[in-house]
């Protein structure tokens, strides 16, 4: 079957090619199976029921009517499923002496944040289930909820684990002195002090309480039907809920199955092992039925895990000139009543980023984590790093005011140039690659940068009611999680690897497994890109799999913008070896030596002849397996396992414009451009609305979204009425363009788009809306800059005191119109 | 339980359902139409919208007996005989959905928006999907998407294939 | 998500949607869109044991013109409401309101009636109802009544309907040829109003002849700048003569205060919207 290659155009590269996407077909069809939709014969449905109250003991729970409710199975405490010593895992202990509280899947003797079960009801239907829900009656004796970090620290404080002895999960420290990395932070501010040439800065920032908002709610099946108990479930991370399931509750490994069908978003949202999950691998074990669990917006908004809700005091020392001579970062993050599976290890995600694109000579973190009675958080799009970025780019624009520069020359002035890459920081990490001021050039051309500063001067000059705010951002981030050794030196509980297998069909068509499993990003299409270049096979021949640990056993799932970082380059390496053994088989069959072939557009070729054979043929005669060299198996199939020696750091430029109206405070952003280098666009369509949707997400954080909590401990704004999320009409176009260095630490030289636009938005916006305003006095406003927090701050600055503003109070006016669900009252309603 | 007779993506049923029974509910789970989405509780996200008699309502917040009688249509009945609508089309080839959870409801919506306005501005567009949620896109493409398959079906615009010389040039 | 249990009828004409209601005693509940009562059903801060469903009474829907009147079914939807050539002429306040009024498919189902007799004090439909004197047709066993806008928003979520009664129609006098606003400020595009006005004024040669104006969410039911009105009235219609009327827009208020705005900051919105609003219906 020797073939004569055809002298043929090269095909042109699909890396780098606006794809639409293979995954679309059945999404826009509603062809989908969410795990909502998945109800195997025979379905019992559970319905959690949930504490109103943030901290209680639980003095007794009757069930005896919901238990004769009509199709109810049974009613169930932990005690009843002989769950009670069964904890939630943890996997990043960040420190030796870290407090760890057990993590109940329900809980027995006290219930420590509002949400948190207390029991569960199984019945034929979901309906029959929420009836019994309202029928079972807890008795509580209500304890001092624990709200405020600082508080909560102090001495004598009401402890939410009082066998821990402390509200203080963990204290890290980064400290650049000690590590022989830079300067000590002691000696810069010192040195600050005592000179009249230099300045120190100190700021207090908020991170306010988050909430993920992914729009499918979570969800899972567990059946036990088959030789495997087979979880079915909305997660981020089949591969690690498979161990950590089996972990937690004592099972085999090799006898579950996790399969993450469609998943609707996650964000960080659902990279948790969730008690609801393992209630029902409890019940589906001992009820021998599947069981089924899908949650309410509601129950989601309230007991899923929030994200960011820090306190950073930051200090920053710099000469009079201009150059920035020390960083010092105290943290204060809430964990909220329990740990996650990486809830402490979220903050110090972002301690190596607070120095960020500068030049910082010495810099020192730390960070004490924080119990409170709140819902706990966790991962939540950038995880840490957005509030690094925040900090040091507010910082920088605090810094600029006082020492009477403009913002972006003083950026200039602190950056890395470009020339000095690959660049050791202070924090320990070594850049690879980057390029600041091309990003930065490009940025302030399309964003008109001068021009704008003209009209603010002018609107100023004018007194105008409509003031003009410039904010800037220039950031990076640390993506493509993770080298495992540095992972195993920060004490996290596994690797930061991926898999990748590459099975060559018979037909020629191309299977490839991932571990990374996604929800959203479009790997499906990426990957068979990369698959179809490195083959030379067409883009529609390639199959890729995922989301299913008896498809691909072996991963650690999508997460910190490593899907293609780690997982692609995972499916390079396998793709490697598949053409390494069709070399010897081509060989084979050519009766040519293997240093004679040449592979290209998919075909091997001797070199110098017109004699070739096709990736396909030979799949096919490893397939027939006839006739093959001897030293090897007829397959060329392969796996591979990479592990990441560095991280990736993706960077850019973002400019807000921004309008504020300060006769009501009302902000709106008029003009956002960005130019990010996220390293080798794979598929542009693709990374733009990486970029757009994680500008969403973060210009939220800036303007619209926080969970509020009153005095009780209750979360007040916890349905999607209240919880504002933006929609389009609250949102402008972007104006984004990519440049690209790329990345030296692996072969695709890419770095990473999941979580840019997020991590870089909110100071930007935040930058922009104090930039409107410095003038009139203001000096900072807190997160998210509502239309009442600029109007007050503009009223305080101008002397003119105003009230309070209650932000616990329950919304009137807000809420399901004025009907507030946490203190229904009765009303009329036609 | 009450009598709810209707048509679904152009089939008849007629069923007996519990009158607490929301339209959603009743799709997906009597009909077995779970292409249509449940997103929240409080009527803001718009996954679950459907067509009902014509107009885009949030099945979430129409009782199954309200539909008695009525047409309902659905994600999975706006393909034609194997052929995708305009919209999903442009929603595809805009990049106008990541995770494809909003993406069921946003299209229904986006199809009754056109129905309204044939050829919506860039802030028609946005205000005509304010009741639709989505976590993913920052909307941007499915602004693009929508306004881009307006064009596609205005009367008279090139399709994808030439019409029948019969009646080419007949523009309506 | 799930309501809770009820039973359901659907009366095919007013007199039996009374006698439904007369019989389901305290624990029915009138459906007309639903928009309001889906939502609150499904959260069960209500679990009402029996629900009419006023859907099947054809006679509850449509908008005419009735002399100096323009009367709309208590039944009629938003989007009739929005695409009616009579509102636009007559009474075109209503439909601006109407537009604000959460989203498309809401608004295809929300109905007019149904969002007075819900008399949320953050809905929109209240203040033009009140600024513009509409009536409220009410029917009972014993007949029907009308009620002035001006008495049938009595508390919060409480109207003058009375027990075993329904509302059926609202008629609202031609304010043909006024110019008219309505100023809504939220959080977001699908939040509800923080505060708005609604404002109707007939300007004459320059001058604002009569003025009516309605205030959305500063008290626990719509209310009427009266003083605001007062002040208009006579002048110039020029920014600083409006502006000064304006401050007078909380006499009589008693605004709210929430997380997304305390009562000061409320009352400092309703007298900006306000200025905002009569500038924008004098123009």
């Amino acid at each position: 079957m020797t073939t004569t290659a055809e002298p043929t155009t090269t095909p042109s590269p699909e890396v780098g090619k606006a794809r639409v996407r293979k995954e679309d077909a059945r999404l826009i069809t509603g062809r989908t199976r969410y795990t909502d939709a998945i109800t195997p014969q025979g379905t019992l449905h559970i319905h959690v029921v949930r504490s109103p109250l943030a901290h209680a003991k639980v003095l007794g729970v009757d069930k005896s009517e919901a238990a004769a409710s009509p199709g109810v199975i049974g009613v169930y405490t932990a005690a009843d499923l002989g769950v009670e010593s069964v904890g939630l895992p943890c996997a990043w202990p960040i420190t030796p002496d870290m407090k760890a509280p057990q993590r109940p899947l329900l809980a027995s003797s006290t219930v420590h944040f509002a949400g948190e079960g207390v029991a569960v009801v199984v019945a034929r239907s979901a309906a029959e289930a929420r009836d019994a829900a309202d029928l079972v009656d807890v008795d509580y004796e209500e304890l001092e909820p624990v709200l405020d970090m600082e508080a909560a620290l102090a001495e004598g404080a009401t402890l939410v684990h009082p066998d821990l002895g402390t509200n203080e999960n963990a204290t890290w420290v980064l400290d650049s002195g000690e590590a022989g990395t830079g300067g000590r932070i002691g000696d810069a501010i010192a040195a600050a002090e005592a000179d009249p040439d230099s300045v120190v800065v100190k700021r207090r920032f908020r991170q306010q309480r988050l909430i993920p908002a992914f729009m499918e709610p979570r969800s899972c099946v567990v059946d036990p039907s088959g030789e495997q108990l087979t979880i079915y479930a909305a997660t981020q991370v089949p591969h690690i809920l498979r161990t950590m399931t089996t972990v937690t509750m004592g099972l085999n490994e090799s006898k579950v199955r996790v399969i993450a069908p469609d998943v609707g978003g996650g964000f960080g949202g659902k990279i948790g092992v969730l008690p609801e999950e393992m209630l029902c691998v409890a019940l589906a074990n001992k009820l021998r039925r599947p069981v089924k669990w899908t949650e309410t917006r509601s129950e989601s908004m309230l007991a899923a895990h929030h994200g960011r809700d820090q306190i950073q005091d930051i200090t920053i020392t710099a000469k009079r000139d201009g150059t920035v001579t020390g960083l010092d970062v105290h943290l204060l993050a809430d964990m909220g009543a329990y740990l996650g599976l990486v809830g402490p290890g979220v903050p110090i995600l972002g301690a190596f980023m607070y120095n960020a694109i500068y030049k910082i000579p010495a810099l020192k973190f730390s960070c004490t984590n924080v119990f409170t009675t709140k819902t706990l958080t966790d991962a939540y799009r950038g995880a840490g790093r957005p509030e690094a970025t925040f900090a040091i780019e507010r910082i920088m624009d605090e810094l600029a005011v006082e020492l009477g520069r403009d913002p972006m020359d003083l950026r200039k002035q602190n950056w890395i140039p470009h020339e000095e890459f690959p660049f050791t920081t202070v924090a320990g990490l070594t850049y690879d690659s980057g390029n600041y001021e091309q990003a930065t050039a490009q940025a302030v051309e399309m964003f008109d940068y001068d021009g704008l500063r003209r009209e603010q001067e002018e609107r100023r000059r004018n007194n105008d009611p409509v003031q003009l705010g410039i904010g800037i951002s220039t950031f990076t981030e640390m993506c493509g999680i993770a080298p495992s050794r540095l992972l195993g030196s920060l004490s996290y509980g596994a690797g930061g690897w991926e898999a990748a297998s590459v099975r060559m069909l018979a037909t020629g068509k191309v299977e490839v497994t991932t571990g990374a499993s996604p929800h959203g990003q479009g790997h499906e299409t990426a990957f068979s890109q990369i698959v179809a270049d490195q083959l030379g096979v067409p883009f529609e021949d390639v199959e890729i799999l995922h989301g299913d640990t008896q498809v691909s056993p072996k991963g650690l799932d999508t997460y910190g913008s490593r899907s293609l970082v780690v997982g692609g380059i995972a499916v390079v390496k396998a793709v490697d070896k598949v053409i390494a053994k069709a070399r010897k088989i081509a060989a084979h069959l050519l009766e040519a030596s293997e240093d004679d072939l040449e592979f290209a557009d998919g075909t091997f070729t001797v070199r110098g002849t017109d004699k070739g054979k096709a990736i396909q043929e030979i799949a096919f005669a490893a397939f027939v397996a006839h006739d093959y060299p001897e030293d090897m198996e007829p397959s060329l199939d392969a796996d591979a396992v990479y592990d990441p020696e560095n991280f990736s750091y993706p960077h850019g430029t973002h400019l807000a414009a921004v309008e504020i109206d300060t006769e009501t405070g009302r902000v709106h952003l008029r003009k956002y451009v960005c130019v990010d280098d996220v390293g080798t666009v794979i598929n542009p369509l693709i990374v733009e609305g990486q970029v757009h949707g994680g500008l969403a997400q973060g210009i939220a954080q800036a303007l619209f979204e926080e969970a509020n909590y009153d005095e009780q401990g209750t979360l007040v704004n916890g349905t999607l009425v209240d919880y504002t999320l933006p929609s389009a009409a609250d949102l402008p176009n972007f104006d984004t363009a990519v440049v690209s260095t790329p990345a030296t630490s692996n072969p695709l030289g890419v770095k990473g788009v999941g979580e840019a636009g997020t991590i870089a938005s909110t100071p930007a916006i935040v930058n922009g809306v104090l930039d409107a305003l410095r003038h009139l006095g203001v000096r900072d406003i807190e997160m998210p800059t509502t239309s009442q927090r600029v109007w007050r701050a503009i009223q305080e600055a101008q002397g003119r005191s105003t009230q309070q503003t209650p932000v616990d109070t329950h919304s009137p006016g807000a809420g399901l119109g004025s009907i507030d669900p946490n203190n229904p009252q009765e009303e009329e309603v036609q | 339980m009450a009598q709810v007779r209707v048509t679904v993506d152009g089939v008849n049923y007629a069923d007996d359902v519990e009158p607490r029974t929301l339209l959603v509910h009743y799709l997906r789970e009597r009909l077995g139409k779970t292409g249509t989405l449940v997103g929240c509780d409080t009527s803001n996200c718009g996954a679950c919208t459907v067509h009902l008699n014509g107009q885009s309502v949030k099945s979430c917040s129409v009782l199954a007996v309200q539909a008695d009688g009525g047409e309902v249509l659905t994600i999975e009945g706006l393909a034609r005989d194997g052929k995708l609508h305009p919209m999903q089309e442009a929603f595809n080839e805009h990049h106008a959905l990541q995770c494809g959870y909003c993406t069921p409801g946003m299209i229904m919506q986006a199809v009754d928006l056109l129905g309204d306005n044939p050829d919506p501005d860039e802030r028609e567009v946005r205000e005509g999907i304010e009741g639709n949620l989505c976590r993913c896109t920052g909307y941007q493409n499915i602004v693009r998407a929508v306004q881009s398959a307006a064009q596609k079906m205005k009367p008279g615009a090139a399709a994808d294939t030439p019409a029948p010389a019969s009646v080419a040039g007949g523009g309506n | 998500m799930i309501p809770a249990k009820f039973d359901y009828v659907k009366p095919a004409s007013v007199a039996d949607a009374v006698r439904a209601l007369r019989e389901g005693g305290d624990d029915a509940k009138i459906i007309a869109g639903g928009q309001s009562l889906l939502p609150v059903l499904r959260l069960r801060l209500a679990a009402p044991s029996l629900v009419i469903d006023l859907g099947g009474i054809a006679e509850l829907r449509g908008i005419r013109d009735d002399g100096d009147r323009i009367a709309i079914g208590a039944m009629t939807s938003y989007y009739d409401i929005l695409r009616d050539d009579l509102v636009k002429q007559h009474v075109a306040l209503l439909g601006q309101a109407t537009e604000t009024v959460a989203d498309n498919q809401v608004r295809h189902r929300g109905t007019l009636g149904g969002a007075l007799a819900h008399a949320d004090p953050a809905g929109d439909l209240g203040a033009p109802a009140l600024a513009l004197d509409a009536e409220m047709v009410i029917a009972g066993e014993s007949g029907t009544r009308t009620v002035p806008a001006a008495e049938f928003f009595v508390d919060y979520f409480t109207t003058a309907i009375g027990e075993g009664e329904i509302l059926t129609e609202i008629r609202f006098p031609k304010y043909t040829g006024w110019g008219s606003h309505y100023e809504k400020f939220n959080r977001t595009a699908q939040a509800w109003s923080m505060c708005a006005v609604a404002v109707a004024v007939r300007v004459d040669g320059g001058s604002i002849a009569e003025a009516r104006v309605g205030l959305t969410n500063m008290g626990t039911t719509p209310i009427r700048a009266t003083g605001v009105e007062q002040a208009l009235v006579g002048q110039q219609a020029t920014a600083e003569a409006i502006r000064a009327a304006a401050d007078r827009a909380t006499e009589g208020t008693a605004a709210p205060s929430d997380a997304d705005a305390a009562a000061d900051y409320r009352e400092h919105l309703a007298r900006v919207l306000t200025g905002r609003a009569v500038l924008a219906a004098a123009g």
